[in-house]
């Protein structure tokens, strides 16, 4: 009878109001998933020039001629910067969610649609002022994506830690900005606006996952921002919040008193949580896909409830593990050890409960299926080193080398992508009503999966052997002379992996308007994006608000007439 | 039997099994509680759901910042004279009158807010028997409330701007010390907060002047006023922290 209230607009007319400043989630979703689409190709390109100057040093490329030390100091700062914010936090959270957490709890768009088009504009006012470091006068900062003070807190430390440094910092603080407010949208969203039926405890588990990680944003970006404006106000109004007594190039700056420390502690207390942020919404879409095409119920769906609830909880209490070579007392080291070695218990009932749906199980090996195995592989490859770094014992030799680098690329350059790309295929149907092309996505998965594993796997031999990251040249230096030939390997395995994604943009982009046409639910899944029409009409529902009578992952049913039952189904199962 | 029994729920209900009704959820579907307009009511609420999310950020911001006070009072710094580490916290000498009356005039307004919230719930609540014909329900006392919140609001942050005067006045600027810079960081940040919620609250009294929907206009004080009482009490925890912890 009545109409949704949240969804007091009707449909837009005119290109402006319909593709430009949309209020509708899924028109905001598909800004943020090809924002982070560039964002991506902006920061692979930058990994590839660092990958060449790490083997040809004084090689003069087109266009851009030498890369100087400090260049490759810039091109990494850049490289995490972009990918981390702009394509990690951003497609899997931003992207996905906005798309289809309002269907999937059959709502008829977010809670607060004008705040949820200010979130992506500013968003989007982030990245282009991301940008524009590179054109500053100095060029991008070299500080690294951590931005370590004194180092980022100093305007002479080096070139582009003027304008850049400061567009970097302001660019982050608007981020943090979008991001708080998505968040905040989310959050209502699943508390308030669930169809009737849908329990949380009936919600997938992409929809958890969502909530968790927007809960996590929630309380981890406000220190972000806090650290990001003592950082501007410390190079740009003599506060000494960070930097204490120094002297650079003889020069004795005018600050006193300040904890580099702080920095630190901030940016990381932010930092552990991010990077459970990067990660979660790609489980979720890993439960979500292996048990569609499992044609089996989630193995433990309330364990997967409470891991994820748990991974949230315990990530804010482990930022410590990043500082080990701080020189902070070792009980403090102890005490994150023992948090950090916690986490790594659900994330193991997760697995066990991935391979648990696996097991026994009918599978559709299609495109989304391959990459969501994929993520367990490369969940477990990259978070099997994890407890490694958390020894402090084992941190010595192993900080700010390869191995680290390894770790966290596997984790989140590489599962967390496959997420994107399992989600990718799996939705692309709803999106764009259309298939992808299955054969080349499989050709595009295999490339990518045995590139990206010949890439990084060999960084954890590098890191023991010693060699350290964000050096910008091994080619003169004795001990590492040995590790060239491997370096010269990850480097060329890089250049084949990275043009292979060519594979999957031109697939994208063909499929949108070539693609075979897509029935309403051609993976035959349950979840309440699959019961609407393909793409989804502007309430998501045409008209009649869905009611769920089931669990999400309702497959292969004793006495179902099929091997599935959607939620919305109202046929009752056979009473037992 | 069933070996994926796990997710299929069996009625709980006592009604004639075989069919699984759905439990009737508060979250979210068509409203209707004893509002004459059901959609403002339940928006009233999500829009409520909304600002206790966002404060819990804002109090995230203010949790860090008090932090790194207390942890940076504690912490000593070399001294390249003496060639030791010392303490060099210098308690900053506030202007306590002047900050204890811009308590009270921030403590006023979320007084007079909380009766403008009261005022327009009233409103909201009778406009129904308002548009009934005949129905009169005498003279509305209608004291600008709103209106009174906002100027001690902004006499509030006047005061703020003159507490930051007087302190230079006694040598203590943004960079003077570690514990001016939180002093005026602190007070700014509340202050930007503030001001935020000073231009909502004139935004409000703007949409009452061009005569938008009492419910609409409901739910703009009443979240406003919850936000404003949420940054006196912040505030009061600000001005704690410069005082006992100076």
């Amino acid at each position: 009878m009545v109409a949704q209230d949240a969804h007091a607009h009707a449909a837009p007319q005119g290109f402006i109001r319909k593709y430009v400043f949309s209020l509708d989630h899924k028109v905001i979703g598909l800004q943020y998933y090809f924002l982070a689409l560039v964002a991506v190709f902006v920061g692979m390109f930058l990994s590839l020039l660092m990958r060449i100057h790490m083997i040809w040093p004084t090689a003069m490329l087109p266009l851009i001629g030498e890369i100087k030390p400090e260049t490759y100091l810039q091109l990494l700062t850049m490289h995490g910067t972009i990918m981390v914010f702009f394509v990690l936090t951003t497609a899997p959270q931003s992207g996905f969610g906005n798309y289809f957490l309002p269907i999937q709890i059959g709502a008829p768009d977010m809670a607060f649609p004008v705040l949820n088009m200010l979130s992506f504009w500013t968003t989007f006012v982030a990245f282009v002022v991301m940008l524009a470091a590179f054109f500053a006068v100095g060029g991008a900062p070299l500080h690294g994506w951590t931005g370590y003070a004194p180092l980022s807190a100093l305007t002479n430390s080096g070139p582009g830690e003027q304008l850049g440094a400061d567009l970097w910092i302001t660019s982050i603080a608007i981020f943090c900005i979008a991001s708080l407010m998505g968040a905040l949208n989310f959050i209502t969203t699943i508390l308030d606006l669930r169809a009737k039926g849908m329990t949380m405890m009936r919600m997938p588990l992409t929809c958890w996952a969502w909530f968790i990680t927007a809960i996590l944003g929630l309380l981890a970006f406000g220190v972000l921002l806090s650290a990001g404006i003592l950082l501007l106000l410390d190079r740009n109004l003599g506060t000494s919040f960070y930097v204490p007594l120094v002297v650079v190039n003889g020069q004795v700056m005018g600050h006193k008193g300040g904890s580099p420390l702080l920095w630190q502690h901030l940016f990381w207390f932010f930092g552990h949580p991010e990077v459970y942020i990067a990660i979660l919404p790609g489980m979720g879409v890993a439960s979500q896909l292996l048990s569609t095409f499992a044609r089996k119920p989630i193995f433990g769906y309330k364990a997967m409830v409470y891991a994820i609830m748990a991974i949230g909880i315990l990530g804010f209490v482990v930022w410590g593990h990043h500082m080990f070579m701080s020189g902070m007392s070792p009980y403090s080291a102890f005490a994150f050890s023992i948090m950090t070695m916690a986490i790594g218990v659900p994330s193991a009932i997760k697995t066990f409960n991935w391979l648990g749906t696996l097991y026994k199980a009918k599978i559709r090996f299609q495109t989304p299926m391959l990459y969501a195995i994929g993520f367990v592989s490369l969940f477990v490859s990259g978070g099997l080193s994890g407890p490694f770094l958390a020894q402090p014992v084992l941190d010595i030799p192993l900080h700010d080398t390869a191995f680290v680098v390894a770790h966290f690329h596997l984790i989140m350059g590489v599962a967390a992508i496959f997420g994107m790309f399992a989600g990718t295929y799996y939705w692309f149907p709803k999106m764009f009503g259309r298939m992808m092309n299955e054969t080349w996505g499989r050709v595009h998965f295999v490339i990518t999966l045995i590139g990206t594993y010949s890439i990084f796997m060999p960084m954890h031999y590098l890191g023991m052997a010693g060699q350290p990251r964000r050096y910008s040249q091994f080619t003169e230096v004795a001990y590492l002379q040995h590790l060239m030939p491997l370096n010269r390997f990850i480097t060329y395995v890089a250049f084949v992996t990275i043009t292979a994604q060519l594979i999957f943009v031109v697939n994208l982009f063909w499929s949108m308007f070539k693609g075979p046409k897509a029935s309403d639910n051609p993976w035959e899944a349950t979840t309440l994006e699959w019961t609407t029409s393909t793409p989804p009409p502007h309430d998501n529902f045409g008209g009649h608000t869905p009611v769920v009578y089931h669990g999400p992952y309702e497959y292969s049913v004793p006495g179902a007439a099929k091997d599935y039952v959607m939620q919305t189904d109202p046929a009752g199962v056979p009473a037992h | 039997m069933a070996t994926f029994s796990s997710t299929i729920r069996v009625p709980q209900t006592g009604q004639d099994g075989g069919g699984t009704h759905p439990p009737v959820r508060g979250g979210g579907g068509d409203g209707g509680r004893g509002e004459g307009y059901p959609d403002y009511g339940q928006r009233l609420r999500r829009v409520r759901v909304g600002l206790a999310i966002g404060l819990t950020s804002v109090t995230m911001i203010f949790v860090s910042l008090t932090s790194a006070y207390i942890v940076r009072r504690g912490l000593p710094t070399f001294d390249d004279h003496t060639g030791t580490y010392i303490q060099d916290w210098i308690p900053v000498q506030l202007p306590l009158a002047l900050l204890l009356l811009n308590t009270a005039l921030l403590a006023a307004s979320s007084l007079t807010a909380e009766l403008a919230r009261r005022q327009i719930t009233r409103q909201a609540a009778l406009a129904p028997v308002k548009s009934i014909p005949g129905v009169s329900l005498g003279r509305e006392s209608g004291f600008p409330w709103l209106a009174v919140t906002v100027v001690l609001g902004m006499g509030f942050l006047t005061g703020q701007w003159l507490a930051w005067r007087e302190l230079a006045d006694r040598g203590f600027y943004l960079a003077t010390s570690a514990s001016s810079s939180f002093v005026y960081l602190l007070t700014a940040t509340h202050g930007v907060h503030l001001l935020g919620g000073v231009l909502v609250l004139l935004y409000a009294a703007a949409v009452s002047l061009l005569h938008r929907p009492v419910e609409g206009r409901r739910i703009v004080v009443d979240v406003t006023a919850w936000y404003w009482h949420f940054m006196f009490v912040l505030w009061l925890g600000i001005f704690s922290l410069m005082w006992f912890v100076r």
